[in-house]
């Protein structure tokens, strides 16, 4: 296990019911770094997103085999507390998932699950996280209007605002822009490069272009393998796999 | 056309019963007992005696229906179990509610020596608005998009929190509408109540005390011929508590809609 990575994974394959999802995968994911894990539709981004939180364990019928650790610790482990780990690792889902509450409750969904329910302690964690996630200025004074009203691109925000409140290490993001305009996809993106100053950030991107913007490093996915992984300028200027060529130059996908 | 006549048939019967009953009609007729079997007086005690058995059949019903429903929603796949369950509703759905009585007297009355009483009437009651409840807020779980536990489960959320916190308060709407067509259905009722909470105009001082609900009154007011004009304002009254019941009910749910979209 190398040292110094936030996330080794080690020869993960995952399996619904017969199909494969993933095959064999090897990965270090370093801290503090944005990683994308981009490739066509159905090469098992979203599915090795949900394995790295234990989503998955919602299907019925899936079963994995090889190791994630997180900080050393084997999330697969029957001793690690699910809740717990979810808290340590954030999802953000590919369309806006806002709860049918305010803003506020929105945010402070997490928190109050942990039991914090000290009013002035959590309108400090939302207003901290919302700032974090650069929503703050647009809602600071609809706090407590249905979180429903906002505009795609907020809610998507809202969204990071809500796991950030919950302070958790890694950041899950599953193509957290595929329902947004440009303007806000540009935002989502500005904000994705701020956070990355305190959170290791996994994000399966929107496109290629989105890949290359704002990532440290890349993997490329086809059909639950990983093709190969480096450094984003490596992977999106000279791969070294013929297959990644092809669809980083757009010959296919 | 369908809708016409459906409005039509309603307006004919309002017009019918408020035209004789709300004549009527006065505060005295609302708050004074009944005086000798109802010839005289007013219909206090059974005003009283309706809100109680129906408070105790919601009371005990729309838990266990709720309960039920989130069984089956979130705890079981569709299994041998779920199906056995879904079976028992349905059959229960289709029991003639006289059925119900005759069980209620039987078991409850009897059986556990509860006598006809507020408990045994509320008791059969509950179970038999039980498969509407239960139905109702099975579908009102089923048409909560799947994200909403998701996001729930991804945010730490344990099952019972997800449940508690997002999938109830979202489903309560529909929750509600079955509950309320289930107070229309215990308010309604006469045949089950006669035999379960027998039909006692005294006003009652406990749960194990009989009544006479504002139907059983209408119905023995009209079928023992002892007064017809007492008997139409007992049912214009009826009409009013359950208007009255829906429309605070329809309000009460608006208020909740709009507070969370």
């Amino acid at each position: 296990m190398s040292r110094g990575s936030k996330i080794v994974i080690n020869d993960f394959s995952f399996y619904y019911d017969s199909s494969q999802a993933l095959r064999k995968i090897n990965l270090d994911i370093r801290p503090k770094e944005i990683f994308t894990a981009f490739g066509p539709a159905r090469s098992g981004k979203t599915t090795f997103l949900k394995s790295l939180n234990r989503l998955t364990d919602l299907i019925s019928g899936a079963s994995h085999t090889g190791t994630i650790h997180l900080d050393g610790m084997n999330i697969y482990d029957p001793r690690v507390e699910l809740t717990h780990l979810r808290r340590r690792i954030g999802m953000v889902f590919d369309l806006p998932t806002p709860l049918p509450m305010s803003v506020f409750d929105n945010v402070a969904y997490g928190p109050k699950l942990n039991k914090i329910i000290h009013r002035r302690r959590l309108t400090e964690m939302v207003e901290k996280a919302l700032r974090s996630a650069v929503l703050w200025e647009e809602v600071k004074d609809r706090l407590f209007t249905s979180a429903l009203r906002l505009s795609g691109g907020q809610q998507q925000r809202l969204c990071i605002a809500r796991i950030l409140a919950l302070e958790p290490e890694v950041l899950l993001l599953d193509e957290p822009c595929s329902g947004l305009d440009p303007i806000s996809t540009a935002s989502i993106e500005e904000t994705l490069i701020q956070l990355k100053k305190d959170y290791t950030i996994i994000l399966v991107p929107h496109n290629v272009q989105q890949a290359s913007r704002v990532a440290d490093r890349a993997g490329f996915f086809l059909n639950g393998e990983l093709v190969e992984e480096g450094p984003s300028y490596q992977i999106f200027t000279k791969p070294g796999d013929k297959r990644t060529e092809d669809y980083v130059t757009g010959r296919f996908g | 056309m369908g809708a016409l006549s459906t409005i039509a048939v309603m307006i004919l019967i309002l017009l019918q019963i408020l035209r004789e009953g709300l004549p009527v009609l006065h505060l005295h007729f609302f708050l004074d007992s009944p005086k000798n079997m109802g010839r005289e007086g007013g219909i206090f005690s059974t005003i009283i005696g309706t809100m109680a058995l129906t408070a105790v059949a919601i009371f005990f019903g729309a838990p266990l229906g709720v309960g039920t429903a989130v069984f089956l929603r979130e705890y079981t796949r569709e299994s041998k179990i779920s199906r056995i369950i879904r079976f028992g509703t349905d059959c229960l759905a289709g029991v003639p509610s006289i059925i119900f009585g005759l069980f209620g007297f039987v078991f409850f009355v009897i059986r556990l020596n509860m006598g006809w009483s507020i408990l045994s009437g509320g008791l059969t009651l509950a179970a038999m608005i039980l498969p509407t409840v239960i139905s109702t807020a099975e579908e009102s779980i089923k048409a909560i998009p799947p994200s909403y536990r998701e996001v729930s489960f991804s945010l730490g959320g344990t099952k019972w929190q997800t449940i508690t916190r997002v999938v109830l308060p979202s489903a309560l709407p529909g929750i509600f509408t079955g509950v309320l067509l289930s107070v229309g259905r215990s308010i309604g009722e006469t045949a089950a109540i006669i035999l379960t909470a027998g039909s006692s105009l005294v006003m009652p001082t406990s749960l194990f005390s009989p009544i006479r609900t504002m139907s059983v009154h209408f119905y023995i007011l009209a079928r023992e011929g002892i007064s017809m004009k007492m008997a139409y304002g007992t049912g214009a009254a009826l009409i009013l508590l359950v208007l009255m019941v829906n429309i605070i009910a329809q309000w009460l749910i608006n208020r909740y809609i709009q507070h969370r979209t």
